[in-house]
């Protein structure tokens, strides 16, 4: 039988940590250059912030923390839609965990949910299968979030509703994806990054392919890496070495479970429900073109945006003006750069939402903040 | 003991009312069950001969699935008092027990939860002395919420947070995290399959152990909400000490440990029942260890970290590859996460 624990106890080796940061000091220390490594997920920004990653590193590599955290690009607006959905008489909101503490400009979904909405946070989105069924006389909405990784599970529920006819399931779509956050970033003339971690998972549904264009247009190497810490240091080790060597290129590291083309029955099946919003605003990033999915027209009957369109505010809202959420997701600064960090914003009343998600920048820096690491400590 | 466990017989109003019905569910389960002297002398209250310093503690139960793999909120309500007591260094020995009932509530489950009461109560000797019954009506109370204080001889003085002292050795008494993931795997919407029982039960035996070695207990806390975290960083604050554990050193186990790879939790996070950590000065920290080993049926205690004057306040996590990081209080409710 196989056990959980195989999965990761040799990723998370203090020998071979050890002699992986030794190689990539010894390779950094002949570049000239300074590293600017983006990791595009929170994922990857909460396994260098746990496993204290940056103490092993030297001084000319650094971590730019990038917007692939769900709950952290999520605009205001986005969240006040789902507060409104959740007001309306007999819905059922269901979403994905973090998400209910986001704050909106009316409030969190968690407070809504203490004011009695009906609001549940679930694992596993089939879940809502079974909610939709038990409550026939309810109008169950999804709360869609997620990358690439995450959708293709939407797409199934959408397609086991459609199979049992479940006419009370409806779904708010806010999947996003990565390369277009990826330009964005790149496009902003103040642009740091050369070079980039990305994530495995969303990599395992994509495949590597998705990150070509970046590598091509930006003359950055790519790594595509696991999350646990064995992984996240060979792959800097491997971003090194193609500096090292005046290359840039696509790498797979976690070739364990990543291929060039991905899963293509898991694509097939976001093709088959999805097609691309012409725009997405982007929490901290503004509106980025064709970034995100929508339901294809075909399943316009299932959209909560049109079946609920005339109550749902589309007021564009922005954050707190002390919050450097945008800056931060846009890697120009860093949690402590922020003023309110740890001090008007921690993660019980967070003002922006990369305090709220533990995959969130700030809330990382908050809980693990590096001692006498190149980080500065907060409090 | 008396036979009250009739198929599907439910708890209704008139069980909380003050006249027949419940002076029958008292006697025929609540005194059955907690048989003892001064709770049959049924006055207003109970008349309770005590000696020097006591300790005095209270603690209500609300848990969500009431029966759950290695206890029931009974067995909880009984051993999360009595630890309390402990932890102070004291002998427990009158309880008091509260229970509110919610209208329609199974009388079979009822008698389950009690006797599970009475069992754990025969861990510490500790006796029920007083009690009270109401029954809501439904829709009011989650089934069935329990209050228990009680109090004890302290037989140590002196066992306080504030008194962890550089020098200090922090021991745990046990793998952690087993409560807090097996709530969480009981609950609706978290279904896995585990033979993971939770680590509830009563610390008593194991302290009375620690208490007759002579072990200079500087101080104790049993590891409840908040787990191995809350209870650090609220020493590091008392005492304004620094406290360094190794990761290393945690005993974890697997079935813990994939629960929160899985959903992206911490085991020092989560809750414990029947765990408990203890600053003891170094140099005796070993023999500590020992005692609790071989005769507090503690096999899996270690030593897991020390107590140092540097960064006051602070709680410091040392990897098993020698980096550090914060080991921070939990926040908010714990949320599987998203990807």
């Amino acid at each position: 039988m196989l056990e959980l624990k195989q999965l990761y106890q040799g990723f998370r080796d203090p020998q071979t940590i050890a002699s992986l940061a030794k190689d990539i000091a010894q390779v950094a220390h002949s570049l000239d250059q300074q590293i600017n490594i983006m990791e595009v997920c929170g994922g990857h920004t909460h396994t260098i912030m746990k496993y204290g990653l940056l103490d092993l590193l030297p001084d000319n590599i650094e971590f730019i923390h990038g917007p692939g955290c769900p709950v952290c690009i999520m605009p205001k607006e986005r969240i006040d839609q789902a507060a409104v959905l959740a007001q309306q008489e007999d819905v059922i909101l269901v979403t994905l965990g973090d998400m209910i503490r986001v704050p909106g400009s009316q409030g969190s979904l968690a407070s809504f949910r203490a004011k009695g909405c009906d609001i549940r946070p679930i694992y596993d989105p089939l879940d809502t299968l079974k909610i939709a069924r038990d409550n026939p006389n309810k109008t169950v909405v999804f709360f869609a979030i997620g990358f690439e990784t995450s959708t293709p599970m939407t797409a199934i529920l959408l397609q086991l509703a459609e199979q049992e006819k479940l006419a009370n399931l409806f779904f708010h779509i806010n999947h996003v994806l990565v390369p277009p956050a990826i330009d964005a970033v790149m496009h902003d003339p103040n642009a740091r990054v050369n070079a980039f971690i990305g994530p495995a998972h969303v990599s395992v549904i994509s495949g590597a392919k998705i990150y070509r264009p970046a590598v091509e247009q930006y003359g950055t190497p790519v790594v595509v890496s696991g999350f646990e810490p064995v992984d996240v240091m060979e792959s800097i080790l491997r971003i090194v070495r193609q500096k090292a060597a005046g290359k840039a290129e696509l790498d797979i590291q976690y070739s364990r479970a990543v291929s060039e083309q991905g899963n293509l029955a898991a694509q097939a099946k976001v093709e088959q429900f999805f097609q691309i919003r012409p725009q997405f605003r982007w929490r901290g990033l503004g509106p980025i073109p064709n970034s995100a999915l929508q339901l294809r027209d075909e399943y316009a009957h299932r959209d909560a945006e049109l079946r609920f369109k005339d109550r749902l505010p589309v007021k564009e809202i922005d954050d707190h003006k002390a919050c450097q959420c945008g800056d931060i997701l846009r890697g120009l600064a860093k949690p402590k750069d922020c003023k309110v960090f740890g001090r008007g914003c921690n993660p019980e009343t967070p003002l922006g939402s990369c305090m709220v998600s533990s995959e969130g920048a700030c809330n990382a820096y908050y809980r693990y903040q590096g001692i006498d690491s190149k980080e500065q400590h907060h409090g | 003991m008396a036979d009250v466990s009739t198929k599907e017989k439910a708890i209704q109003l008139s069980h909380g009312g003050g006249g027949k019905e419940m002076n029958k569910l008292i006697r025929d389960l609540f005194f059955a069950e907690f048989d003892n002297p001064i709770l049959r002398s049924e006055e207003d209250a109970a008349k309770l001969e005590l000696q020097g310093a006591t300790a005095f503690t209270t603690d209500s139960f609300t848990v969500s699935p009431l029966f759950f793999a290695g206890g029931d909120i009974g067995k909880l309500a009984i051993a999360g008092t009595v630890n309390d007591l402990a932890m102070m260094g004291a002998e427990p020995q009158y309880l008091s027990c509260s229970v509110i009932i919610e209208e329609g509530f199974s009388l079979k489950d009822l008698t389950t939860i009690v006797r599970s009461m009475a069992k754990e109560l025969k861990q510490s000797g500790a006796r029920i002395v007083c009690g009270d019954t109401k029954v809501v009506p439904k829709g009011c109370a989650d089934g069935l919420f329990i209050n228990t204080s009680g109090v004890g001889r302290i037989l140590r003085p002196n066992i306080s947070a504030a008194n962890v002292a550089p020098g200090d050795a922090i021991i745990v008494s046990r793998d952690i995290g087993c409560h807090g993931a097996a709530i969480l795997m009981a609950r609706e919407g978290l279904t896995l399959e585990s033979t993971l029982q939770s680590d509830c039960a009563t610390l008593w035996p194991v302290v009375e152990q620690l208490i007759a070695a002579n072990i200079p207990l500087h101080a104790m806390r049993d590891a409840t909400r908040g787990g191995l975290s809350a209870v650090l960083n609220e020493w590091a604050v008392a005492a304004n000490v620094g406290i360094t554990v190794n990761e290393a050193s945690i005993p974890v186990c697997d079935e813990v440990k994939g629960l929160c790879e899985l959903y992206g939790f911490e085991p020092m996070d989560l809750a414990n029942e029947g765990t408990f950590i203890l600053a003891v000065p170094n140099d005796i920290a070993l023999g500590a260890l020992e005692i609790m080993q071989r005769f507090g049926h503690c096999e899996s205690a270690a030593i897991i970290g020390t107590v140092s004057d540097e960064l006051p306040g602070k709680v410091i996590l040392r990897t098993p590859w020698n980096t550090k990081r914060y080991l921070d209080l939990p926040q908010g409710e714990l949320l599987p996460r998203i990807c």
